[in-house]
């Protein structure tokens, strides 16, 4: 198939920017959207001009890397994959795609389409775990059921991939379905009683250090999310800060 | 001349690591404060040891050129982690994981890294339940297992198809605290490019910045390589675009001997490649043969009709497959390990029977378990006589929850539903066993620089069980690493901290600076990728699934052929200073070019045939086992450790000898 692409050039942090256009040719249907991005930057290598820079990795939708904005997007047409998941049958020969990194003042552009995702380290590190230390000597872990229920929804949470394609897709720029899973994650289990209130608390501060706005109940993260994390999250996360902020000791 | 010593400890193996540990020296939490360690990879052995060294008062640097330490490739891993916990009560011990894991290696790996792997192997499983790491769970609410290939007993950890994601997690969560607290320095995209020796001992490290290019010096008094392992030398695998074995490749040529490169993983339940677009391969997890059948057609017709698109798989009766491991390996049917079942699909496509237009695809067919599954849900939930709609959508629901993620990638990527037709699958490169030599401590050749997880050899000798790579990249990060480095630290207590305005980190500030400069004035027509593919194509043919002496011989020149053409025509745009993929995968390449050849080499200097290392002339001729792999354990059970001698060629081989006192060599039968 043949595509017109309109991709986001971008040389640093501090340059204006801009869609620039290229025409591509022989794609395959059966190509991945990023084997797409290969094919031009080879074109562009053999052109003698830069290929076009973006972020990448396993190719398999799991380390979260990959993060464009497709057609108005975050990951392209596709529902609950990562870009790297996303195949070309999903776009109609002749079609014109616009390329252009996650948008976001706390995510700031590095290069082209790659972006600064460094703000969601820093609210892992305000509170996204469990104080233990490493040591031969934690209880058995049988020692510990946990409800099926309770570990099943558990999983659901921390199945997060940490891509900001929720805060690129959110009008109002808010992470709150990235903090919203690692705090439910925690609270539905034991181990994350402890710290549960203290944890609420520092990561939503974190975050609105880090400038991301307000949820508003949209809905379009949970839309855009390729791991399908729910906005019931969301509710919780709204819930474990209240209850952490009125309650007393 | 061997100039090994492995340092395993005396006494009975199951005591070797206790009287191990209670032997080394200490350091003192005061004197730890002192001490700088620069651990390089942020996968499971990587996160683990930099969480678990910081905790313990060392300070930490940690490297990683993903934009997070939480994107390490370990997060790919699927399937489960091993532990000897007999929850189960099927007769699971710490001497059968041992046990498994040597025969699985095929008589390949040493005895007592093992028996230490299994032994810690139950600490894993309640340290990150602790971290809150959401195991799969029974509706008792303990824990659940799963089988895997090549054992007769349950002892797999799983959470969903994600268990490499959530273990990572909640290695990356303690290294959060740890960053959170100061004691980790956390360097995200920053790639290491050499190690600084100082009077001989690793000292530190060059890294380059990679979004402002800047070329920096760290050091530290013990160096940790876990950057994990080598695949990508082939191209195509299932590992990460970014995996590479610079971080590896370098401290080799820096002094550390790099052991049995030559012991590959080709594992056996990926998707067939589809175009030469592919830029990697997708793996679907080994649990999935737990459940799945694997056939081809009996008939050449109906492989033809297939092909053709003029028939579907499900069509054909049972008596129309050929369920050719069930056939073979009566006792382990679909659950060999992955070499054995990796190369009879190998043999099956070779004979013409392979189902998809390239003719490299055999089936993986859930019918038969949706249907059992369909039926004891059926029965559970109070059904009576249910009929095959309802039995199936029964199935199909427990599958999906079994399974579903990986259903769905599948579907994704090859646009059919796996849950109606049965999926296609074939072979590819995965894991490497082989790595940087390091003795029972994991100290490599270069004293202070240590190698853990993938990028290290010891564990699973010529072929790894699956769910062993998280297992044993836990354990070195976690329980072993954490111990018996502080023997070496020990005497470093009153060094201080280490300068890095030395000569020897700026002649290696130098060596990276110029290196870089070269390639990127080479200024020549072809892409770096050009030259990749190129040696993955002779990597996959020569140097794959079966290997012989003329086609290794082959391939050892046409890889130092592609060395000097990319060294003389790789184009790399832009510039040193700036953000620059292209740059930053040059570095990489050029590395693999020349630990291809090392590969090469030492695939043809093991003349018989092992695990992951098949050697068409090294076969049995007849008997039970006819055709299959021969080993020679008179001439061969040896580790080959290389000592780089400034061309992968001329790299010298340095023997240890293999002693199995507590397990008797056998020939590997899953007959």
């Amino acid at each position: 198939m043949n595509l017109t692409l309109k991709v986001w050039r971008q040389k640093n942090a501090n340059d204006k920017g801009g869609l620039e256009t290229y025409p591509i040719t022989g794609i395959s249907e059966h190509a991945s959207f990023l084997e797409m991005l290969d094919v031009l930057n080879e074109q562009l290598i053999n052109d003698g001009k830069e290929p076009v820079a973006f972020d990448h990795d396993c190719r398999e939708g799991i380390c979260g890397t990959c993060s464009l904005y497709i057609n108005g997007e975050a990951h392209g047409p596709d529902r609950k994959v990562t870009t790297c998941q996303l195949h070309m049958r999903m776009f109609k020969d002749g079609e014109t795609v616009y390329i252009e990194p996650w948008r976001s003042k706390s995510m700031p552009v590095i290069k082209d389409l790659i972006v600064d995702r460094t703000a969601f380290e820093r609210i892992q590190q305000a509170g996204g775990f469990i104080s233990v230390n490493t040591s031969g000597n934690t209880q058995d872990a049988n020692a510990l059921p946990i409800a099926k229920p309770m570990a099943d929804k558990a999983m659901d949470a921390a199945t997060c991939i940490g891509c900001g394609a929720c805060v690129a897709t959110c009008k109002n720029s808010s992470a709150m379905l990235f903090v919203a899973a690692k705090v439910s994650q925690y609270s539905y289990l034991p181990q994350g009683q402890v710290e549960r209130k203290q944890r609420a608390l520092n990561m939503v501060e974190q975050m609105d250090k880090e400038g991301f706005g307000n949820c508003t109940n949209t809905g379009a993260c949970e839309v855009e999310c390729p791991k399908g994390i729910s906005l019931e999250f969301i509710a919780r996360l709204n819930r474990e800060y209240l209850g952490a902020s009125v309650a007393s000791e | 001349m061997s100039t090994l010593d492995s340092k395993i400890p005396e006494g009975p193996i199951k005591d070797k690591w206790t009287k191990h540990k209670n032997d080394i020296n200490l350091v003192n939490p005061a004197n730890k404060r002192h001490i700088d360690i620069i651990v390089v990879g942020t996968g499971l052995a990587g996160g683990a040891a930099a969480a678990s060294l910081a905790e313990m008062g060392y300070k930490v640097k940690s490297f990683a050129y993903q934009d997070s330490p939480r994107r390490a490739h370990s997060i790919a891993a699927q399937g489960g982690i091993n532990a000897a916990k007999n929850y189960q009560n099927d007769g699971d011990s710490i001497y059968r994981l041992f046990y498994d894991t040597v025969k699985g290696g095929d008589y390949r790996s040493r005895e007592a890294n093992v028996y230490r792997l299994a032994e810690v192997s139950g600490n894993i499983i309640d340290q990150c339940v602790a971290q809150g790491v959401p195991f799969a769970r029974e509706y008792g609410g303990l824990l659940d297992n799963r089988s895997f290939g090549g054992v007769l007993v349950s002892r797999t950890f799983y959470a969903k198809g994600q268990t490499g994601q959530q273990l990572l997690l909640g290695a990356y969560s303690a290294m959060c605290r740890q960053i959170g607290k100061g004691k980790i320095t956390m360097y995200n995209r920053h790639e290491m490019m050499d190690v600084v020796l100082v009077d001989g001992k690793a000292r530190g490290i060059i890294a380059r910045n990679m979004i402002t290019g800047e070329i920096e010096k760290h050091s530290a008094h013990a160096v940790v390589i876990a950057s994990g392992g080598y695949g990508n030398v082939f191209f195509l695998s299932t590992n990460a675009m970014g995996s590479n074995a610079s971080a590896a490749w370098k401290i080799h040529k820096k002094g550390a001997y790099f052991a049995n490169p030559c012991y590959t993983q080709i594992h056996p339940t990926c998707i067939p490649r589809s175009g030469d677009f592919q830029s990697k391969l997708t793996l679907m997890s080994e649990s999935l043969r737990n459940d799945g059948r694997i056939w081809v057609p009996k008939n050449m017709d109906d492989v033809m009709a297939i092909r053709e698109g003029k028939k579907s798989p499900t069509e054909l009766t049972e008596d129309e497959r050929d369920y050719y491991l069930e056939r073979r390996y009566p006792a382990f049917g679909n659950l060999v390990p992955r070499d054995v079942a990796s190369r009879a699909a190998k043999e099956r496509c070779d004979a013409g029977y392979g189902v998809n237009a390239t003719g490299e695809a055999v089936y993986l067919d859930f019918k038969a378990a949706i249907n059992r599954y369909g039926k004891q849900k059926a029965h559970l939930l109070g059904v009576e006589n249910p009929n095959d709609a309802k039995i199936i959508e029964l199935g199909e629901a427990v599958i999906e929850e079994k399974y579903g993620n990986l259903f769905q990638m599948y579907e994704k990527i090859i646009d059919e539903n796996p849950y109606k037709t049965p999926m296609m699958i074939y072979p590819a490169v995965h894991y490497t066993m082989g790595g940087i030599w390091c003795d029972y401590n994991l100290m490599t050749t270069i004293p202070g620089c240590y190698a853990a997880g993938e990028a290290n050899f010891s564990d699973h000798g010529a072929n790894r069980l699956g769910a062993s790579a998280l297992m044993q990249g836990l354990a070195d990060g976690y329980f072993v690493l954490p111990y018996t480095i502080g023997d070496y630290l020990a005497d470093d207590i009153s060094t201080g901290a280490i300068p890095t305005d030395s000569p020897e980190f700026d002649a290696a500030a130098k060596e990276v600076t110029e290196r870089l400069e070269k390639l990127i004035n080479i200024k020549g027509t072809k892409s770096v990728d050009y030259f990749h593919k190129k040696l993955g194509e002779v990597m996959w043919n020569n140097v794959g699934m079966a290997r012989n002496a003329k086609g290794l011989t082959e391939a050892m020149d046409e890889i130092k052929q592609i060395r000097e053409d990319f060294w003389k025509d790789v184009r790399i745009p832009g510039g040193m200073n700036e953000l620059n993929p292209e740059l930053e995968k040059a570095t990489r390449v050029a590395d693999f070019l020349e630990l291809g050849e090392l590969f090469a080499k030492d695939a043809l200097a093991r003349e018989e045939s092992c695990g992951g290392h098949f050697r068409e002339e090294s076969v049995e001729l007849d008997g039970e086992q006819k055709g299959e792999a021969k080993r020679n354990d008179k001439d061969f059970a040896y580790v080959a450790a290389w000592e780089y001698k400034g061309d992968p060629r001329d790299a010298v081989m340095h023997k240890e000898e293999l002693e199995f006192k507590d397990i008797e060599l056998k020939q590997r039968s899953y007959k």
